[in-house]
């Protein structure tokens, strides 16, 4: 089996935006679950924070392919 | 893996990018790929089935026009008028069908004999993020004019002063570069790596059935697992749709506000 230490980099470097994911539906749940009606406010923010977080993932990915 | 005989006397090879370069149909067309044809099957499809359930509309819906029209319902109220809000009417017939082709096509994924997944060539979904990058710009600058628009995506309001040294760089790097480059690179990530997920699990317990007998035992958990991991890979394929077609419409609506 070969392989490249890039995919193993790649790995370290998910675990932040994994986390933060993590914490950002963790947040939105909680926030619903406490105040159901908020859910239409707080889904656009938690949305775009999750697209942000992920972001730092696609580009490790996209990094972990090129190098 | 040397430490096991295997009858063809060969490692095992798993699969990698390469699986993804499919040969031509017809001759040394490169143009005549299977992602291709399965694009314009998904068109055909998506086109017939949705001028079908809705060519003969009842006020007690038929099955297919309650298909149809749960569809359609479910992209015109959550995704488009709990986010964009009242201009959303405009924007729907996009969104429906990015949704739909999205959908439609992650789903060949799982779908016997086409079973690919065409938005794992990075080349499809960088067409359907510059369609919904230069849909948010336009709606944006129509909006609330050239000037205005970039300033606001520059100069955030209610920010202090020297803040604007850190924040413009960021801000100016996220509406033109991260936002397009993200929305296509996820749907990408996601469905090449489920592709290559089920491969391993397939290709993997194909290949511990060539073994010895004590491998041949673990081959059916092996093919177990495959099915139990495209029934997952369902979930993310409409998961996947859900969130492009969401992104695109927070997009819109971030353009159409006035302090986005």
């Amino acid at each position: 089996m070969k392989g490249t230490l890039n995919l193993v980099g790649y790995g370290l470097s998910a675990i932040g935006p994994a986390i933060a994911t993590g914490m950002i539906f963790a947040a939105y749940i909680s926030g619903v679950a406490r105040q159901p009606e908020a859910r239409s406010v707080l889904q656009p923010i938690a949305f775009l924070g999750f697209a942000l977080a992920e972001a730092l993932a696609l580009f490790g990915l996209v990094l972990a392919f090129v190098l | 893996m040397r430490g096991f005989a295997f009858a063809d006397g060969e490692g095992f090879v798993p699969p990698s990018t390469a699986d993804f370069n499919l040969p031509p149909v017809f001759g040394h067309n490169e143009y005549t790929t299977k992602p291709i044809f399965l694009v314009l099957l998904s068109v055909v499809l998506i086109s017939s089935f949705f001028i079908v359930a809705s060519r003969k509309a009842l006020v007690v819906p038929t099955k297919l026009q309650f298909a149809g029209e749960s569809v359609y319902g479910f992209v015109r109220n959550s995704i488009g008028e709990e986010i964009i809000g009242h201009e959303f009417m405009r924007f729907v017939p996009f969104l429906f069908t990015l949704f739909t082709f999205i959908l439609t096509n992650n789903v060949f994924g799982i779908i016997p004999l086409l079973q690919f997944p065409a938005m794992s060539h990075v080349s499809f979904p960088y067409v359907l993020a510059i369609f919904s990058f230069v849909i948010f710009h336009w709606v944006g600058i129509k909006k609330q004019g050239l000037g205005k628009y970039l300033k606001g995506i520059a100069f955030m309001p209610g920010v202090p002063k020297f803040v604007y040294i850190l924040l413009t760089p960021i801000e100016i790097a996220t509406f033109f570069l991260v936002r397009p480059l993200t929305l296509s690179l996820r749907l990408f990530a996601n469905m090449f790596a489920g592709h290559l997920l089920l491969l391993v699990f397939i290709m993997g317990g194909d290949h511990l059935l060539k073994g010895v007998i004590g491998l041949k035992i673990i081959a059916p958990f092996a093919f177990a697992f495959g099915i139990g991991m495209t029934f997952f890979e369902f979930m993310v394929q409409c998961l996947q749709a859900y969130i492009f077609t969401l992104l695109t419409a927070l997009f819109i609506a971030g353009a159409l506000s006035d302090e986005h």
